[in-house]
């Protein structure tokens, strides 16, 4: 009972690959969110799934049916779309029942389940309004009803929170989050808002140039990502990426400057490592013993992000304490924690124990 | 910054006074027209256009000594059935040419778009032989069926589909709607301002139709409005100049009425909230 993609391939008719084999098994009932830069594939994966577009190859199956041919009716599937795709000649409730009296439900099971999905969503007041008297979150509203009021399973959408301004958009996260838990439905989410995936989801699916680069938890994510890709995809700031030669079997220098040392054997020489913005320690320091400089300081209440180039050019992110005061141009020594990723050359994950858990 | 003031005032000034100047010369016909149309004939032949004798009268000829109602009733009938016709036949093929997929839907369209470039008086012996072939002289359908379609419509129509979003075809397929329930659920009533352009537009061409009509026509029974207008002309030895303006009046009544039903709709913000 659950939607699998085995080896899903788009390609266009140009040769161009859009996605390149996606495995995944999204199980029923969780919150499945797929996330990637613009361009990822990531929206086009949703509308195969959806059967909105065709597969090239590979094959989807929702509770062990291969649904490769089924039109999209027939997958018993909703979808919410960026744009929200309301019938602007309809009001809000005939917005909503749409989709069930396409599906010829009875005229009493249409008003229950349209009445039920607007009292969730609290839209009860504007049933009459049309979408466009309505404000943009409320829009949002009316998409999600029509989810809501839908006896399907599974539920798609489509980067629904892109037009929202910021406020709007935690909050909705949340009521999102809240039905999803309620209703019990398989959310299969996209975005490229890595907070949103990390908020919201059971687990991720990061895609990046056509291929799936990780699977998993959102606390696995973060803490042992595959790649370099993933490790910088996740955490604002991003995680610095800085070079590292090998110094002894157990410790490293990072950017030819401060010494780092690992709980696991380095077998390489040439390496890079991945030190998340609060695992840098900053202290203020005279020309000599510098090695980077102030290049902008952003507030942000209890703490701060000091922006800083190393004396070699390598740019550099860390969060610091607020009450720690840096002015621009102020020559810095900035140093780490031992709690640092390492990644091989070509950007793969090679700290220790990062293998079992890396599933793509 | 007076002299500035000046010069703005000026140019202000002018352009109200052109387009004054043109409303007059664009108007003044009509009204004249319309105005005539309740003088009596004497004083209209006299060019006594200031006459107080103002009245219904030739209305009331028009509509008793003519068979002026009949016309009107001819090409009322015609019109209708022209214009839904039209908005049938064109959407159904702006639907297809633009939401389904077939071989050679460009060439197709093309084919259309070919149609459009031939003036349709280029058409007219051939469209005659054919009508006449099939026994439909001086007879409602002679005026009906050549203009069933029109590539000019469906043209239109296809052009306002595109702008249809994708997404609310796509949340009908989700939904599990077939082409016809998305036809008329979705596309027609997302583009109904151009459904009630081409219709009021197709109204119009076939109310305003003169040279085919008076081809096929050669009865009272099948004759329509603007050839009954000629024909009054012609008919009466004594010009009755009153009521043929009146007539005219008639003619030109229910035009107008019909691009006011019409503007009412042309309200812009209709579709807003659909998506984004």
């Amino acid at each position: 009972m659950s939607t699998v993609l085995t080896n899903v391939c788009k390609q266009y008719d140009q040769g161009k690959t859009v996605l390149g084999k996606v495995s995944a098994e999204i199980k029923t009932g969780e919150f499945f969110v797929i996330v990637g830069p613009s361009g990822c594939g990531k929206s086009t994966l949703l509308r195969m799934i959806a059967g909105l577009t065709d597969i090239t190859d590979g094959e989807i199956s929702i509770d062990n049916r291969v649904v490769n041919n089924l039109s999209p009716k027939d997958r018993n599937l909703t979808m919410v779309f960026q744009s929200y795709a309301l019938f602007p000649f309809l009001s809000v409730w005939d917005n909503v029942a749409f989709g069930l009296k396409a599906r010829k439900h009875s005229q009493v099971e249409v008003e229950e389940r349209v009445n039920n999905a607007l009292k969730m969503v609290n839209l009860e007041d504007l049933k009459d309004r049309k979408p466009r008297e309505l404000s943009g979150g409320q829009r949002q509203r009316v998409a999600l009803a029509r989810a809501v009021a839908s006896d399907a399973k599974i539920c798609l959408m489509d980067e629904p929170l892109s037009n929202l301004d910021a406020q709007l958009r935690i909050k909705m996260r949340q009521e999102i989050y809240a039905l999803q838990r309620k209703l019990g439905i398989t959310l299969i989410y996209v975005t490229h808002d890595q907070v949103e995936a990390m908020t919201m989801a059971d687990h991720i699916m990061v895609l990046h140039n056509t291929e799936v680069q990780q699977i998993g938890t959102p606390a696995e994510i973060y803490k042992t990502p595959a790649n370099e890709f993933v490790a910088s995809f996740f955490g604002v700031p991003p995680i610095n990426i800085l070079p590292a030669t090998k110094l002894s079997s157990k410790s490293l220098k990072v950017n030819g400057d401060f010494e780092v040392k690992v709980d696991q054997v380095i077998t390489e020489n040439e390496l890079k490592v991945g030190i998340r913005p609060n695992e840098l320690r900053v202290a203020k320091a005279d020309e000599l013993t510098a090695n980077a400089t102030v290049k902008n300081i952003e507030f942000l209440g209890d703490e701060k992000i000091l922006y800083a180039t190393f004396n070699n050019g390598n740019e550099v992110s860390a969060i610091i304490s607020s009450e720690t005061h840096f002015d621009l141009f102020d020559t810095i020594k900035i140093t780490s924690t031992n709690n640092v990723l390492l990644f091989s050359q070509d950007g793969i994950n090679i700290t220790k124990g990062v293998g079992d858990v890396v599933n793509a | 910054m007076a002299n500035i003031d000046e010069t703005a005032i000026l140019k202000r000034i002018f352009s109200y006074f052109l387009l004054i100047f043109l409303a007059v010369v664009i108007l003044a016909p009509f009204f004249i027209g319309i105005w005539t149309s309740f003088l009596p004939t004497a004083d209209i032949l006299k060019g006594n256009f200031f006459s107080t004798n103002v009245s219904l009268n030739n209305y009331f000829d028009a509509f008793t000594q003519t068979p002026i109602l009949r016309y009107l009733g001819n090409t009322v009938v015609i019109s209708i059935i022209t214009m839904f016709a039209h908005l049938i036949f064109c959407s159904m093929s702006a639907y297809a040419f633009v939401f389904l997929d077939f071989k050679y839907k460009k060439v197709f369209f093309a084919l259309f778009m070919v149609t459009m470039m031939l003036p349709s008086e280029a058409a007219i012996i051939p469209n005659f032989q054919t009508v006449k072939a099939l026994g439909l002289l001086d007879h409602y359908s002679a005026m009906i069926v050549p203009s069933l379609t029109s590539a000019f419509g469906t043209f239109m129509l296809r052009q306002s589909f595109m702008q249809t979003p994708m997404e609310l075809k796509e949340a009908a397929d989700i939904e599990g709607l077939n082409h016809f329930q998305i036809y008329w659920n979705v596309v027609l009533p997302y583009n109904r301002i151009s459904l009630i352009t081409l219709g009021a537009y197709s109204f119009l061409g076939a109310w305003n139709q003169y040279l085919w009509p008076i081809l096929v026509t050669f009865s009272n029974n099948s004759r329509v409005i603007q050839n009954g207008l000629k024909q009054l002309q012609s008919e009466e030895t004594f010009n009755n100049w009153g009521m043929i303006q009146a007539s005219a009046a008639i003619i030109v009544i229910p035009t107008i009425i019909v691009l006011f039903i019409g503007q009412h709709y042309f309200k812009s913000g209709m579709n807003e909230g659909a998506v984004k």
